[in-house]
């Protein structure tokens, strides 16, 4: 099963310059040990040593913040919009 | 000229070119503006600053943009009121009002506007943007228009018709989302990845946060250059409360006043207060919420700087206080009866607080106090709706006196 990742520019030197990545995985946290494999070192761009996303990074499943469902444990099914998003920006 | 030497994380310290980037490659921390404060200490002085122009631009050593090209509609040197009647009701005997909803396009969002923009024509762009909660669209879209620029602002599509029309009338190309702030917020993150514009907000972030310093700047020097003893601001982002501190201390450490001990106080509305309630949980880490509040300005549920701001009103000392979404309008309404200041949902916020902490004790009465009215009222009629009951009368002395009797 293959779902598309949308990678924001601050981390396109980590894949090369791709702005979509074709991704496997049962749930995000999958997803981003996949994301890893093809492109090692973005692991640790976008969670901590927890193993939580860290606090700049936003994840969103079809436009759903992760954080308001499963966070890493949240369930991706085929053709799932997954984007990336810093964290910082908006409002004043 | 401007003294900025680059940028650097917030988080790792990273340092970056001064470019139009807001986040770090490494941890995706915010950038900040790093400043050549040697060379600034030289050359800065309260009689420098007072001979400047009546607006913003008279700090310009301590912004990241060049005065030579300021994109200038006059925004800041609003009025620092003192209160009488407010004051006298809550027993207070230093109370001022920062009134900020005279700037040109009526919020504090020109200020840092007036930064971004200038920013932007530096970098080159042609088009200014933003994901707005309403104020922000506006002085967007004025100031694109003083520039000559072409601008797009983006705004969730249920805003008070008041904040729409006063985009609209500047002539951008408005973008009614339907989707709350923080949809609009993830849209433009990913619009700015692939468009070459200059979003005020994104990719020009941290050189536009830094017109909020001025916020600090003019009440220091408002009140004799002397820092308040407690600043109430209304809290959204938090990039505002960050930036007041992070204002008034550059005044101190560049020795123009004493070192600052200002409590800072973060006012929220019950609907959307993720800050507020990360700090009465002692947490730094902000759980982003679905905003619900009459307080459309500050109906952020994921604000980007809600950790700093908890960090800073930790290291003043400072506190924090969500006020119910019904005392929101009876505190438009008590400034404008006791003080003739209309202001919008956000001021009403911060009213609500400001009463709570006197109350409670946290804000005593012989400090001096500002409370930041940042907004105006005429953008959002419908919430006071109700006070309107004119007395209809004929044009006749009898048909007056009549309804005197009443």
């Amino acid at each position: 099963m293959s779902t598309v990742v949308r990678i924001p520019t601050p981390l396109r030197r980590v894949t090369n310059g791709d702005d979509k990545a074709s991704v496997d995985g049962e749930n995000l946290s999958e997803i981003i040990n996949d994301l890893e494999s093809q492109y090692p070192g973005i692991k640790e761009r976008l969670c901590d040593e927890n193993e939580e996303l860290r606090h700049f990074v936003n994840i969103y499943i079809n436009g759903e913040d992760v954080r308001f469902l499963n966070g890493l444990q949240t369930n991706v099914s085929e053709g799932d919009e997954i984007s990336i998003v810093p964290a910082v920006a908006g409002g004043t | 000229m401007s003294y900025v030497k680059g940028l650097f994380c917030r988080e790792c310290g990273r340092e970056y070119p001064a470019e139009a980037i807001n986040a770090c490659d490494f941890c995706f921390g915010p950038l900040e503006v790093i400043y050549d404060y040697d060379s600034i200490k030289k050359i800065i002085s309260r009689d420098r600053i007072a001979s400047g122009p009546n607006s913003i631009w008279r700090y310009h050593d301590l912004l990241p943009a060049d005065i030579e090209n300021a994109v200038d509609i006059n925004a800041g040197m609003t009025p620092l009121i003192r209160s009488h009647n407010f004051a006298k009701s809550l027993g207070l005997e230093n109370l001022y009002f920062k009134n900020d909803s005279v700037n040109p396009s009526f919020s504090f969002k020109d200020r840092v506007v007036a930064v971004a923009s200038t920013k932007a024509l530096e970098f080159g762009f042609d088009t200014l943007a933003c994901a707005s909660t309403g104020n922000l669209a506006g002085s967007v879209a004025a100031h694109a228009a003083r520039a000559g620029m072409r601008s797009f602002v983006f705004i969730p599509a249920d805003l008070e018709p008041g904040k729409i029309l006063g985009s609209a009338v500047y002539g951008p190309n408005i973008m009614a989302v339907d989707g709350s702030y923080d949809d609009v917020n993830r849209l433009c993150s990913e619009i700015a990845d692939n468009y070459p514009w200059a979003f005020v907000n994104i990719n020009m972030r941290p050189y536009y946060a830094e017109g909020s310093k001025t916020l600090g700047f003019e009440v220091a020097e408002q009140l004799g250059w002397k820092a308040p003893d407690n600043c109430i601001v209304p809290v959204a982002s938090g990039a505002l409360l960050t930036k007041i501190w992070k204002g008034l201390n550059e005044l101190a450490s560049l020795g123009l006043i004493d070192p600052v001990k200002t409590k800072m106080f973060a006012a929220q509305a019950e609907g959307c207060s993720p800050v507020v309630t990360a700090f009465d949980a002692n947490s730094f880490n902000v759980r982003p919420v679905k905003p619900n509040t009459i307080a459309k300005s500050l109906a952020i549920g994921n604000p980007a700087d809600g950790y700093y701001a908890l960090r800073t009103i930790e290291e003043s000392i400072g506190g924090a206080w969500a006020v119910r979404e019904d005392e929101v309008a009876d505190g438009i309404k008590e400034l404008a009866e006791k003080e003739g200041i209309f202001t919008e949902p956000a001021g009403g916020v911060v009213i609500g607080a400001l009463k709570h902490l006197v109350e409670t004790g946290q804000i005593k009465p012989s400090e001096t106090t500002v409370a930041y009215i940042t907004g105006n009222g005429y953008k959002t009629q419908e919430v006071v709706q109700d006070i309107v009951r004119p007395n209809l009368i004929k044009p006749t002395m009898s048909s007056f006196e009549s309804s005197m009797k009443l």
